[in-house]
């Protein structure tokens, strides 16, 4: 066999159990997702009910689903424009400074805090700061559980757009110069629409992450089991909710809980070919 | 996928080789449940496996976990905080027995900077954990703690986010002092809270009523005991203020036990009792002849169960923070230990 063979025999099989582990966890999740949906059917997802005591079991998703998607939207909101303006820092204005160096090592290491250390710096010093700020009253909920979920996301929207504005070729950048442009002209006219798709895309892989976050979230939000009313409401997020339960469940309320993980693993799935999508139309 | 089915088998060859071997005729025995009682059963374990020599394992996976594993048939006796109803006793695949090992309590923690000593009414948790009152110098509360300097600020009620034995005792008593509690919440592991946050586990709970001014909620005694943190004293059935500590945790269970000892012992009448105390068990098969297990495991798991409730591991509950078990639950454990067969015969005479 020549070596050219083995290398695609390996790849193939490499790729092939990929799919199957992904398949298989499509297939295990549905699976266990059943009982509840087959039970509650569509009112699974639009019922806020959670209530498990034995005799008048009833599971809603809508809590779950209402928390993870304002917490991460206001968390991307939040981080824009912290991470925009950074990435412009380290890859445009300041590039290959040492100042930059320093800040581009920073930004590398805050993405390789582990998530249980922001969820106690959020529980022990965030948390307090914003009690005694005013902002809140006891400091758990939404806007609490956000504004962690913002830090941790700045990272990866950091990184990944400052990669794609440092690939902006240098000619063009100097066509415009050459023209007489300043330099913000050039960023507005000449860098933002070249790295565009790129630093969208970044923005939704870490929209991605802030949806799957679990322990910072589940330290912060106040785990209560309703939908917010508003940002200092206490809450309750999808993956926070599965961490939280799943020890103690049996029955129809394990299989509620992996059901709640089936619909977070569709709505990753959406948020990501939304991504794709915008990719394909802007480049 | 010849590659996938290669490393599993790999994978199941070395766990054979790790799992303990019945033959070797070192005897080791497994238990996994609830986590309440886990650092009682951490020490007494050590201890007892330094004595004997039989190697005990306890995997702290919680009340539920501990009976699916028992289900499963993959430890030799599994530990939980609630006992098993008669609709669950049905589902097992064999007939089970509940040996009681030590008590504990809820206790009902606060922050509020100066006032030690609250006193809790039955009416006044109903209300606070309802969310009927929402402010700590409501006329209630001060009425009923003449002399202390109650604040104006927000009651911000803590609860457990995950399931809990915890929770289950404390919802137990709610439901027996109020009735608007059991039609609107009920009793459970974990329950639809009409008011108030979630924080996962005793130390998540006690971490965040530390943390937060004008906080309330309930954390289990031996984790509350090693804590400093402000602890209420609650009304009992015979309508006194009582502290938990270790021996008004024991006087819960004054009273008449049956002889399963299937009883929650919460709101007892017994006059020094704190109300919210509570048994923990540990469950096993009372046919121990299953899954090919040797007369000599089902013996040792029965010989140290019946150590487990004898003065000598009992004595030490209390260094831990737990109850030891009253005389005459002792007895009960022991007859029923007694009732434990292999292959028919008794094991214990």
């Amino acid at each position: 066999m020549n070596t050219d063979k083995v290398t695609r025999i390996v790849l193939i099989s490499v790729s092939v159990l990929i799919l199957i582990v992904a398949g298989g966890m499509v297939f295990a999740l549905v699976g266990g997702a059943i009982p509840s949906f087959s039970h509650f059917g569509l009112g699974f997802i639009t019922s806020a009910t959670w209530d498990p005591t034995e005799g008048k079991e009833s599971y809603g998703a809508l809590p779950f689903i209402a928390g993870t998607l304002i917490t991460s939207l206001a968390a991307l909101v939040i981080s824009l424009p912290l991470s925009f303006s950074t990435a412009l820092f380290l890859g445009e204005y300041f590039r290959k400074s040492r100042a930059s160096k320093i800040i581009g090592m920073m930004v590398d290491l805050l993405a390789g805090i582990p998530s249980i250390v922001y969820g106690l710096w959020g529980f022990y010093v965030l948390r307090p700061f914003l009690v005694d700020m005013g902002f809140e009253n006891q400091g758990f909920g939404v806007f609490t559980a956000s504004l962690i979920l913002a830090i941790m996301i700045i990272p990866y929207a950091t990184s990944l757009s400052n990669e794609i504005i440092m690939m902006v070729p240098n000619d063009l950048k100097e066509a415009a110069y050459s023209l007489g442009a300043t330099r913000l002209e050039v960023i507005t006219h000449v860098t933002i629409p070249a790295a565009r798709s790129g630093i969208i895309a970044g923005y939704i892989l870490s929209f991605g992450r802030a949806l799957g976050e679990t322990m910072a979230v589940t330290m912060l939000i106040g785990n209560a089991n309703i939908v917010p009313t508003s940002f200092t409401s206490t809450g309750n997020t999808m993956a926070s909710v599965i961490a939280n339960q799943f020890g103690e469940a049996d029955g129809l309320k394990l299989s509620s809980l992996i059901a709640i993980g089936l619909l977070l693993f569709l709505i990753t799935g959406i948020v990501n070919a939304i991504g794709k999508l915008i990719i394909k139309k802007m480049a | 996928m010849a590659l996938a089915v290669i490393l599993f088998t790999a994978c199941q060859n070395a766990n054979k080789k790790n799992s303990p071997d019945q033959k070797s005729g070192s005897v080791a025995l497994t238990a996994a449940g609830a986590t309440f009682p886990m650092p009682y059963y951490n020490m007494v374990f050590k201890n007892y496996t330094e004595k004997t020599g039989i190697l005990l394992t306890y995997g702290g996976i919680g009340s539920g976990g501990g009976i699916r594993s028992l289900t499963d048939k993959v430890v030799d006796f599994g530990a939980t905080d609630a006992f098993l109803e008669d609709n669950k006793m049905a589902e097992m695949p064999a007939p089970i027995v509940h040996i009681p090992t030590c008590m504990g309590a809820v206790v009902i923690a606060y922050n509020l900077p100066g006032v030690d000593g609250l006193q809790l009414t039955n009416e006044l948790l109903e209300k606070i954990f309802l969310g009927e009152i929402t402010k700590w110098n409501d006329a209630a509360i001060k009425t009923n703690n003449p002399g202390v300097k109650l604040p104006d600020m927000a009651i911000s009620v803590v609860y457990r986010s995950d399931g809990s034995g915890t929770t289950q005792i404390f919802s137990d008593f709610m439901t027996k002092i109020s009735k608007k509690w059991a039609e609107k919440v009920g009793a459970g592991k974990s329950l639809n809270w009409p008011v108030g946050m979630g924080a996962k586990g005793n130390p998540g709970v006690a971490g965040t009523i530390s943390q937060t001014q004008g906080a309330i909620g309930y954390i289990g005694s031996e984790y509350a005991f090693a804590q400093q943190i402000q602890i209420a004293k609650v009304q009992n059935n015979a309508g006194n203020y009582v502290l938990p500590t270790i021996e008004s945790i024991s006087a819960a269970a004054k009273g008449d036990i049956p002889d399963d000892t299937r009883i929650m012992l919460t709101n007892s009448n017994d006059p020094d009792s704190y109300p919210i105390s509570g048994f923990t068990w540990i469950i096993l098969y009372k046919e121990q002849s299953y899954n090919n297990r040797s007369k000599e495991q089902a013996l040792a798991t029965v010989q140290f169960l019946d150590w487990l409730v004898s003065p000598e591991a009992q004595n030490q509950a209390a260094t831990v923070d737990y109850a030891p078990l009253p005389e005459k639950a002792v007895e009960k454990a022991k007859a029923i230990l007694r009732t434990v067969t292999y292959n028919g015969e008794a094991l214990l005479k």
